[in-house]
């Protein structure tokens, strides 16, 4: 017999807001993050940058956090994690004190790691010589270290892991962790995905695939998922951190339960580097598997969070996914990509969305999908345009699927009978 | 020598976070203020730079306390 997995505290650092209060009141209020690039000058280099835009975290301060002394040693995609995750803790009114530390795991993913401390020490390197490579870059660039990290700084010993499946990492991870508990490996697991790749090389590299919209005039309408005016993803970073824990050890504890998590499904799609399967036969897949290890019916379904990254392929196919796993009943529940204004964060996407599912059930509203304003007719689901709604959230569903062709798909539900 | 032992304290100060009282001259560098193994490697990278020369490693493992970094500083100066 599976343990049941509730979900009893939520952190987020994104680029509309530092804490969870501030990035749900952002998501309601349909507030993008988007802006002009300030990580870096995109022409201080030899050609230009095709995008120049992106979803930045403002004004984030670690020091609450982190001890001075242990920032410096952290990739900044480690600080947004440890944020989070201490957030997160706090939000679940889990005494770190009084718990078996034995019985609480952390698995935390990241889709590249710490691609700012690769690229100053690789400077480095070139300018300077390898003397000059800093004793700290490895642990600082390595992704499994904001796993690492959080149970340093928290003292949790329990399992601990971390997924690196692209920008499937934090679903990818969260159901992992999920997994742990269910089997009763660990009482408590802190789980989600972090990323900070606004960097030169990355920006490079995304470009050269043209991954990214170049609606560098508009930053606040460039990520539009789903709209037939769409040319890319719009990058963010951030972290979203979860604490799940058994049923019973929330209870034993009097822990507020905010939604049960209920089903996880991954698939691969054996096709391409980072083109989508034809007709999101992948995502379909995970969906259905999800749906299965939950023991749900299709049309027990309210609310979809999309993966919907605002690419052409990805939005027309993961639309086809959706009629594909659900049929009929795709045109009545509600897709939105909060992607829209949050922009795509990459390995944390799945955390900060996994905390919009457990919120939308929470509160029984659906945050909109922004900018959508010409309909395509390859999408043709109810996307939740520009307005978030007031609606009756039983269950929801959130998909990642990620370079590499690795779906990723995790189910929560309301509490009920407990 | 008081310069040098300034400028070195600064460093400490801010890698390791430690109060600037705490910088004295016989305060081990790892039991004192602490600092783990990569602490050192990082700290001797920043002196390196700071007074423009170059640590040998073997004269590096013999550096304990910060008045052997101040000593070690002072007497390259000396013969350059």
């Amino acid at each position: 017999m599976l343990n049941r997995v509730v979900v009893t505290g939520l952190g987020v650092v994104s680029p509309i807001g530092n804490d969870l209060s501030t990035f749900w009141d952002s998501l309601l209020a349909g507030k993008s993050g988007a802006g002009p690039l300030t990580r870096f000058d995109p022409d201080s280099f030899p050609t230009p940058f095709t995008t120049r835009i992106a979803a930045e975290v403002k004004d984030f301060d670690p020091l609450p956090y982190i001890d001075k002394k242990e920032v410096r040693k952290m990739d900044i995609f480690i600080q947004y994690a440890v944020a989070a995750a201490k957030m997160a803790i706090a939000d679940a009114k889990l005494d770190m004190e009084k718990e078996d530390l034995d019985e609480v795991g952390v698995y935390i993913g990241s889709g590249i790691g710490g691609m700012n401390t690769i690229e100053t020490n690789a400077r480095l390197l070139h300018e300077r010589g390898p003397k000059r490579v800093s004793p700290f870059f490895i642990p600082m660039l390595i992704a499994n270290m904001a796993s690492g990290q959080v149970s340093i700084l928290t003292g949790a010993k329990g399992p601990n892991s971390a997924s690196v499946t692209a920008c499937a990492s934090g679903t990818h991870s969260i159901g992992e962790a999920f997994r742990i508990l269910q089997r009763g490996e660990a009482s408590v697991m802190i789980t989600g995905g972090t990323e900070a790749t606004i960097t030169p090389l990355s920006f490079a590299g995304f470009c050269s695939a043209h991954a990214m919209s170049t609606r560098n005039d508009d930053p606040g309408r460039a990520s539009r998922p789903f709209d037939k005016e769409r040319d890319g993803f719009v990058m963010g970073e951030g972290s979203g951190i979860l604490v799940l824990e058994t049923l019973e050890h929330a209870l034993a504890r009097g822990a507020n339960i905010i939604a049960e998590m209920v089903g996880y499904g991954m698939t691969a799609d054996a096709h391409h580097l980072t083109a989508p399967a034809p007709e999101g036969e992948g995502a379909r897949r995970s969906m259905i598997r999800a749906l299965k290890d939950a023991d749900l019916e299709p049309t027990e379904v309210n609310y979809i969070n999309a993966h919907g990254t605002s690419t052409d392929l990805n939005d027309k196919f993961e639309t086809m996914a959706i009629k594909g796993a659900f049929g009929n009943h795709a045109y009545k529940l509600a897709v939105s990509s909060t992607k829209s204004m949050t922009g795509h964060l990459l390995g944390a996407a799945g955390g900060i969305e996994a905390i919009v599912l457990a919120k939308s059930i929470q509160d029984q509203v659906i945050p909109a999908t922004i900018n959508y304003e010409y309909p395509d007719p390859e999408c043709d689901l109810d996307y939740v345009p520009n307005e978030a709604r007031k609606a009756n959230v039983r269950v929801a569903l959130s998909n990642s699927l990620g370079f590499g062709g690795h779906n990723a798909t995790i189910i929560m539900k309301a509490v009920e009978e407990v | 020598m008081a310069d040098t032992l300034e400028r070195v304290t600064q460093i400490i100060v801010e890698r390791l976070d430690v109060e600037a009282d705490e910088v004295t001259l016989e305060a081990g560098i790892k039991e004192d203020l602490g600092a783990d193994s990569l602490d050192v490697v990082d700290l001797i990278m920043e002196l390196e730079d700071e007074f423009n020369l170059t640590i040998e490693e073997e004269d590096a493992e013999k550096i304990n306390t910060v008045g052997d970094i101040v000593n070690y500083i002072s007497g390259v100066n000396k013969v350059s």
